[in-house]
């Protein structure tokens, strides 16, 4: 790696006390990871799964039960690293008797910032995350996905090093996570730390370098994606063929394959195979028998099955 | 400046809160009804308008200290907007800081308008300027910091609703001090005699910032009785924002 790390998360522990008879659950059962600079680290997970507990750790406003966590290398609250870090809570909630660019002045204020240059960062914030236009409306006013963005706003103002975003792309329309995806993109290339969390496999896919992945407030696995989930993130290709319906016999002759599984529906025959490479000696063979392909279609991994393949199914009893 | 920056906020946030305009409509309403009433009665006019503009100044004030301060913590916990606001370079100590001074500021416009107003009816009633009752209203104000600190204190670790129960009866019991300690000299029981005297030496006594006889009776307040006011105050209000602070400072917000 030989970059310096700039999150670094050791044997974190959380236990909530739950229910009527407080009742201690164990939601973080000691998870480790570390987040170097200039990285753009996913932090995936299933619902429940302890993403975003882990990161009200990180932003002070829950306490660890055991474990440690230090960012740029100081323990958690330091002001000096508070100074260099922004932070996007899940469903965020702001005040709502302000307007977006009070609130912007507000939170800027916070971190010191004042007069023309904090006036100016409001407006590039403002058009960056698309709210131009809204400065005077009252955030009460503001839709969700509106918040969202006001959100990512606020997160930004002190031009942190590092960003901590929970669930940045949720109540966001598609072209909304675009445009969040792209400004994650340019804050790595801007040299900044990007830390989020997801529970939605792709946009982890197609942003983060490394990720975390966390079931049950364990850590399931950390690395490469591509490493995690196999090439490309697909389990299969599907290949769906018409007019070979009453030849499927001789179309598994063809192939020749006996690892690839065939499926009849509807008079269209199913070729499931493991490998890209695999798909052009179906097309062949259904050529041959006078059929046509319709259709192929990878079928890609989800987080489910990942975890299922990673715990050997022994965890879904619970 | 993190303090004055969300002291600021605190006081705007107050100021468009739409009970306080009841509330301050409804007070300023029924001191100039005192104008009205000086008229109905015998004796003393000016005496009786006195009496119920302080009156009003006390009692509203309690009311809108209490019942503000006690949300003041409690609203952006459950609101979570405390979220996005410790994530920022603020201690927890600062928060509770900026909290209060931001409602100690709304207090003050508000103790002073309400002073102002009262002054002025009683000009209306008898041609004379009463400037004395400006220091009473601000030994009133003193009290009402106490009060908010108190809410503020209560709020840090129970739920509104009890915490509202809690600070109205410090100010209803705090006001009955003296009668407390009467009470307890006098009590054949050994237990309500404990009883009543502890409850007399932890509460504050809030009749020590009851200056009405100054504007009532002409009574001459010295230098030590100062003092003491501005002593018992401030030993109250570290007792009350360091508790507030330890407890503060250990909770998770969820
Ligand atoms: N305040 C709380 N009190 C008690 N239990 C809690 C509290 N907050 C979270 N939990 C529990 O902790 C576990 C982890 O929750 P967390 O919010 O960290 O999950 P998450 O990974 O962020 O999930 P999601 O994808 O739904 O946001 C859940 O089982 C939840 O029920
Ligand atoms: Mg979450």
């Amino acid at each position: 790696m030989g970059k310096a790390p700039v999150i670094e998360v050791r044997d974190l522990k959380k236990i909530y006390r739950q229910g009527f008879f407080l009742k201690p659950v164990e939601v973080l059962k000691g998870i480790s990871f570390t987040v170097y600079e200039n990285e753009i680290y996913g932090f995936l997970g299933p619902n429940g799964a302890g993403k975003t507990t882990t990161i009200k750790i990180l932003n002070t406003i829950v306490f660890p039960d055991g474990g440690e966590a230090k960012i740029f290398g100081r323990p958690l609250g330091d002001p000096e690293s508070k100074k260099k870090t922004g932070f996007l809570p899940e469903h965020p909630y702001f005040y709502e008797y302000l307007t977006a660019s009070e609130f912007l002045r507000f939170c800027g204020n916070l971190f010191g910032m004042k007069g023309e240059a904090l006036e100016e960062r409001i407006g590039s914030l403002l058009s960056l995350v698309g709210l131009e236009g809204k400065e005077d409306l009252q955030l009460r006013k503001f839709s969700k996905g509106m918040l969202q963005r006001i959100g990512i706003a606020q997160a930004l103002i002190n031009d942190p090093s590092l960003v901590i975003l929970d669930e940045p792309m949720s109540g966001l329309d598609p072209i909304g996570r675009m445009e969040i995806r792209e400004l994650i993109r340019s804050l790595k290339e801007k040299g900044k730390t990007v830390f989020f969390s997801s529970h939605i496999i792709s946009d982890v896919e197609l942003l983060a370098e490394r990720v975390c992945i966390l079931h049950m407030g364990e850590k399931v696995a950390e690395g490469k994606i591509h490493d995690l989930i196999g090439s490309r993130g697909v389990k299969y290709y599907e290949v769906d063929a018409k007019g070979v319906a009453g030849n499927v016999e001789r179309l598994r002759e063809l192939i020749g394959r006996r690892d690839f599984s065939f499926i009849m529906r509807n008079g269209i025959v199913q070729v499931r195979v493991p490998e890209e490479e695999d798909v052009d000696l179906v097309i062949d063979a259904v050529r041959e028998l006078g059929g046509r392909v319709v259709g192929v279609i990878p079928a890609r991994v989800n987080l489910e099955e990942i975890f299922v393949q990673r715990l050997g199914g022994e965890e879904n009893a619970g | 400046m993190q303090v004055k920056t969300i002291a600021l906020n605190t006081f705007r946030e107050t100021i468009r809160d739409r009970i306080l305009y009841s509330l301050l409509v409804f007070a300023v309403l029924m001191i100039g009804l005192s104008y009205f009433l000086s008229e109905l009665s015998v004796g003393d006019f000016e005496r009786i308008v006195i009496n119920f503009g302080l009156a009003c100044v006390h009692v509203f004030g309690a009311i809108i200290s209490i019942f503000i301060g006690i949300t003041l913590v409690s609203k952006e916990v459950e609101k979570r907007t405390i979220y996005s606001l410790i994530s920022k370079p603020v201690s927890r100590f600062q928060f509770l800081l900026g909290k209060f001074l931001g409602l100690s500021l709304t207090v003050f416009v508000t103790t002073l308008l309400m002073s102002v107003v009262s002054v002025l009816i009683v000009y209306l009633q008898s041609g004379n300027f009463r400037a004395e009752l400006f220091p009473v209203a601000g030994a009133i104000y003193l009290e009402l910091l106490l009060l908010i600190a108190a809410s503020i204190f209560f709020s840090s670790f129970t739920t509104p609703t009890l915490s509202a129960i809690f600070s109205l009866s410090l100010f209803l019991i705090g006001h009955l001090s003296p009668q407390l300690r009467f009470f307890g000299m006098k009590a054949k029981s050994a237990f309500l005699k404990g009883a009543a005297l502890a409850t007399y030496y932890l509460l504050p006594n809030l009749e020590n910032f009851n200056l009405k006889n100054v504007v009532l009776y002409g009574v001459k307040v010295d230098g030590g009785r100062v003092l003491l006011m501005f002593g018992y105050f401030a030993l109250y209000f570290a007792i009350l924002m360091t508790l507030s602070w330890v407890i503060f400072s250990r909770r998770d917000f969820k």
